[in-house]
């Protein structure tokens, strides 16, 4: 069973490996995103610090939303999705995979890129620090959930739009979380429970996500 | 006597039931809202602290309830539509999606209504408003979701998982937001008196009923337009004599 998982992994990382623009594409759109803050509102810094967390991690929500389209549909183009569907393996685990290594091309970049735009916001060493561990919790869970919004809007025309309208407001418990950890370093409060919740949902998402996004591309396959 | 519980789960018996309901649910709504804000603007004493503001609870509070559970409803006929195959139950929870958007749009407007001259602001950030706000955005995925899928078989079914995956999602952002608005700083807005008037409550109680019975009408006729053109094919929508 994770011979398979770490087959479909490394299948959809060399995919992406052969076509590296994508990825970069969302790289740079959450560069872009979070330097255009500091445009739009002043180049205060006490602003910025405070604004930096809820800013990075919107701009990272806003960017594994980009790539989400394409989580499928290459494979529904050409017809390996079907392939996959038909395989006597559990179609849950080839999902987990494909959101894997989908975290890990447009998550984790985003992830390791964070801390030099929290530089930017004059953000403490130890907020970026709890700003990373809680990016390392949440992305996974933004690729998770938009996993489901992905099979759902599969080949539908005006997919991408959609998709962020139904995948945004799931992801509104890890935004908060997230962004309150690092809030809770500069107000002194405890930082572990946000941290916990965030692993809750992290737990939650791994359990039910790819049961529900295989229903959920058995729907919109049929 | 052995009653046939299932006789109005298709769409055929269930039109005509619908059909022979709606004037009941919609005059006796009509009657029950008169009554409910006559008693609430005319008899209902004024508020010693919110003055005659709070008088708007009488719309405010009854749609932001009925926009809560309509959303619960809707999971449920979508569950068992998904579950169960039954046509019915997932043109049921299509014809009740507007309505649930309709009465949470109600409850913000009215409560932004409320907002300014009590708390100064159209718009706080506090946990009821944000979640009521969250829940009108999953009414609008679901919504558009259904309406970009042309294939009706395959819209139910996607709709309906995402609205089994919202209402597992809505304790968890309900909660979140809860704590989100919490740590931030302590709530500064709660509800004066415990105790209502009695007329107050009556007026409530009644407004509250009006709008169920409301909602029950408007999701019948729409659930009877929905059969009407799924099923518009079949023989014995030609037969029928409004058709004809």
């Amino acid at each position: 069973m994770f011979g398979l998982l770490l087959l479909v992994i490394r299948r959809d990382l060399m995919l992406a490996m052969r076509r590296r623009a994508d990825v970069l594409t969302t790289l740079i759109f959450f560069v872009m995103v979070v330097s255009l803050f500091p445009l739009g509102v002043g180049p205060e810094m006490d602003m910025l610090r405070k604004m930096a967390p809820g800013v990075l991690w919107v701009a990272a929500l806003l960017s594994s939303m980009l790539s989400l389209g394409r989580l499928f549909s290459a494979d529904h183009l050409d017809g390996t999705l079907e392939q996959m569907m038909l395989a006597p393996q559990s179609l849950s685990m080839l999902v987990l995979g494909k959101m894997a290594a989908h975290w890990m091309v447009s998550g984790l970049p985003l992830v390791l890129m964070a801390p030099v735009l929290g530089i930017q916001f004059d953000m403490s060493a130890e907020a970026l620090g709890i700003l990373i561990v809680g990016l390392l919790l949440g992305t996974p869970i933004l690729s998770m959930i938009g996993g489901i919004g992905a099979a759902l809007t599969l080949g539908l025309r005006g997919g991408g739009v959609l998709l962020s309208l139904l995948v945004l407001p799931l992801c509104i418990p890890v935004l908060i979380f997230g962004t309150g950890a690092v809030e809770a370093v500069s107000t002194g409060l405890s930082v572990a429970s946000h941290l916990s919740l965030l692993g809750a949902l992290l737990v939650l998402a791994l359990a039910f996500t790819p049961w529900v996004t295989a229903q959920a591309l058995r729907i919109s396959m049929e | 006597m052995a009653i046939n519980w299932f006789k109005y789960s298709a769409p055929t018996t269930f039109y005509g039931l619908a059909g022979k309901l709606i004037p009941w649910f919609g005059i006796s709504a009509a009657i029950l809202f008169a009554v409910g804000l006559y008693i609430g603007f005319f008899v209902a004493p004024i508020d010693y602290q919110q003055g005659e503001f709070y008088r708007i609870i009488f719309i405010h509070v009854p749609a932001s309830i009925i926009s809560m559970f309509l959303y619960l409803i809707m999971a449920g006929y979508a569950a068992l539509g998904l579950i169960f195959n039954t046509r019915l139950s997932s043109m049921m929870a299509t014809a009740i999606a507007p309505t649930g958007a309709l009465f949470a749009f109600i409850s913000l407007w009215t409560g932004a209504l409320w907002g300014k001259p009590m708390w100064g602001a159209w718009w706080v950030w506090d946990a009821r408003l944000t979640s009521e706000l969250i829940l009108l955005f999953l009414y609008l995925g679901y919504i558009a979701l259904h309406a970009s899928i042309d294939e009706p078989r395959r819209a139910d079914r996607a709709a309906a998982l995402l609205a089994i995956v919202g209402s597992v999602n809505v304790p968890i952002i309900y909660f979140s937001v809860k704590w989100w608005n919490t740590l931030h700083q302590g709530s500064t807005i709660k509800f004066s008196g415990t105790s209502m008037h009695v007329a107050m409550q009556q007026a409530m109680f009644i407004t509250l009923v009006a709008c169920w019975l409301y909602a029950i009408a408007v999701i019948l006729a729409r659930v009877r337009s929905i059969i009407l053109e799924r099923e518009r094919h079949t023989k014995w929508i030609t037969e029928l004599p409004e058709v004809k």
